[in-house]
């Protein structure tokens, strides 16, 4: 160990410690705000209701948003899991020129400033007059939640050997019977798990939303627009609440999955 | 293998669908080309297309009375991005960029260390939920979380107010600290992925050649742990600087190449907003490129 002392280490437990209490004070705060009685930003809240959750329930703008999200995360999730998957296998069952460069193209929408990406999506729209809205949202999520299934399921298919498949092949079964009953239910819990940080990372992206969205509000969408209005705060709040538990739950079903590969990193 | 495929070919040569199994047997190219084809073609179709796509029109310019794009060729937009207020726009985004993400360093190494290298491996696999899951939490609501925490009548007034002193208020510091908070785990992860690949022997070696815990540290721990600091740091600065929400909710209207751009898109002027985002796309391109130089890329 490089530090030693027992004072060195006690020094690392409490910043530690101090970190994971900045992680999640902020966090803390919309949740204990969204039950908060005055439905203003004053601190600290005045009483505890649950009337910004019913209200929040009864608003129709709200419930399209919510709605509209899960349609857009439930297409890019779709796309992403046929796209990611083909090319995680194409990846880790071959070997051709430009293998690395793979990995590095697909990791470029990710890598790239989000402005970047909405700029160059809602130009192209634009100049191909493909027009805007939950189409084109499904698309520009597309690009970036591929890489999320790709990288799960690569590392799921580096661990499992190939000569699973060879000796499936040796027994005589053709290409499809060894992908639907050797190659498919290997990768099957790592697409899940790609597939549900995909959800996670759609239904919360804003950035690029914004640019190609047209007038289609998806929840982050109607949080951004609300946030000012006075009497949306206390809902805005609620909306929190609900973005914060259809992010974190299933990014905590997908750690579960791959407790074992440690494959849950937007990288 | 051959032999399978041999007798698969008896039993069912006839089928269609069998026929093309066999020839994928055979031809691992052109399966090779079916699994690749459609993600890569859609990738370089739809992003990379979209990028040329963004290129093209920063060449371009808008009808000022219809608002119409017209395509003629043109290099008033990229005269444009010499204007003082862009450059001071740019060199405010790269500083915060910069500011945020040696912040993020800073404060993600002894976590990251702690997590690697001292907890016992259920604490750290608990560690590592504890991190992930703040960083895939509602971005939006973790940006407007702290519009709650630094507001006049907020929690940070609150809990200073007693002692004398205020919290910086909606601006550029506060965006610093909101920016910091955003992006700390994408460093925290990295960094703490680097620190578990060092082989412990190597820090014993140390130990025992005669170095202190602290030189050990300087002249072995960081060096190695370095290319791990520069893969957070894409991600800390990559989303900054393409960030435009944050500063929506937590500063008085200070400008960033993001508002910038997203302000000229809604005039609509896209070809201004075109080549203004070529800016932060070259200074990425040149960090991904400075990055590979120092090894990040292994440490992805």
């Amino acid at each position: 160990m490089g530090i030693r002392g027992g004072l060195g280490r006690l020094g690392l437990l409490a910043a530690t410690v101090a970190v994971l209490i900045l992680l999640y004070v902020p966090l803390s705060l919309v949740i204990a705000y969204a039950f908060n009685t005055s439905g203003t930003q004053a601190w600290p809240p005045s009483g505890f209701t649950l009337h910004w959750i019913e209200e929040a329930l009864a608003n129709t703008g709200l419930k399209d948003a919510f709605m509209t999200s899960v349609g857009a995360a439930l297409g890019a999730t779709a796309v992403a899991i046929v796209l990611g998957s083909l090319a995680a296998l194409a990846v880790s069952r071959h070997r051709f020129f430009g293998r690395e460069t793979v990995s590095l193209l697909l990791l470029l929408p990710i890598s790239l400033p989000g402005v970047v990406t909405g700029m160059a999506l809602s130009t192209t729209f634009a100049t191909t007059d493909i027009p805007l809205g939950l189409m084109a949202i499904v698309i520009g999520h597309s690009t970036f939640c591929v890489v999320l299934v790709y990288n799960n399921v690569l590392a799921r298919m580096r661990r499992v050997s190939g000569s699973l498949e060879e000796a499936s092949a040796d027994l005589g079964a053709d290409s499809f019977q060894t992908f639907r009953y050797v190659t498919f239910p290997a990768m099957r819990s790592a697409i899940l798990a790609g597939a549900l940080l995909a959800f996670a990372l759609s239904f919360d992206e804003i950035i690029v939303t914004i640019f190609v969205a047209g007038g289609v509000k998806t929840l982050p969408v109607w949080i951004f627009q609300s946030f000012r209005l006075a009497n949306q705060v206390a809902l805005v709040n609620v909306a929190g609440l609900a973005a914060i538990l259809l992010s974190v739950i299933p990014v905590y079903i997908a750690t579960r999955i791959t407790a074992d590969t440690g494959a849950v990193g937007r990288t | 293998m051959k032999i399978g495929v041999a007798t698969a070919e008896l039993a069912y040569g006839r089928s269609y669908r069998r026929r093309l199994a066999v020839g994928l047997d055979r031809h691992p190219r052109a399966r090779l080309a079916l699994l690749l084809g459609l993600p890569l073609g859609a990738l370089i179709v739809v992003y990379f297309g979209s990028l040329a796509v963004l290129f093209l029109n920063s060449f371009w310019s808008r009808d000022p009375f219809t608002g119409h794009v017209v395509r003629e060729f043109t290099l008033d937009n990229f005269m444009a991005l010499g204007r003082p207020l862009f450059i001071t726009v740019t060199l405010r985004t790269v500083g915060m960029a910069a500011a945020v993400t040696v912040t993020c360093a800073v404060l993600a190494f002894p976590i990251a260390y702690y997590m690697a290298r001292i907890a016992s491996p259920r604490l750290r696999g608990a560690l590592v939920v504890a991190v992930l899951t703040p960083l895939w939490a509602s971005y939006v609501i973790k940006a407007y979380s702290w519009r709650l925490i630094l507001s006049e009548e907020g929690v940070l007034n609150w809990l200073l107010g007693p002692i004398g002193l205020r919290g910086p208020g909606y601006g550029e510091i506060g965006l610093w600290l909101v920016f910091t908070y955003l992006w700390l785990p994408y460093m925290i992860l990295p960094v703490f992925a680097g620190l578990l690949r060092i082989p412990s022997s190597v820090v014993e070696a140390s130990a025992d050649l005669g170095a202190r815990g602290w030189t050990t540290f300087r002249h072995v721990v960081l060096p190695l742990a370095f290319p791990a600091v520069v893969a957070g740091s894409i991600f800390t600065f990559s989303l900054t600087l393409g960030d435009y929400i944050a500063p929506g909710l937590v500063t008085r209207g200070q400008q960033f190449i993001g508002n910038l751009i997203l302000s000229n898109f809604g005039i609509p002027d896209l070809p201004l907003a075109a080549a203004q985002s070529l800016v932060p796309l070259a200074i990425m391109i040149v960090y991904l490129l400075i990055a590979r130089r120092l090894g990040a890329f292994e440490a992805l």
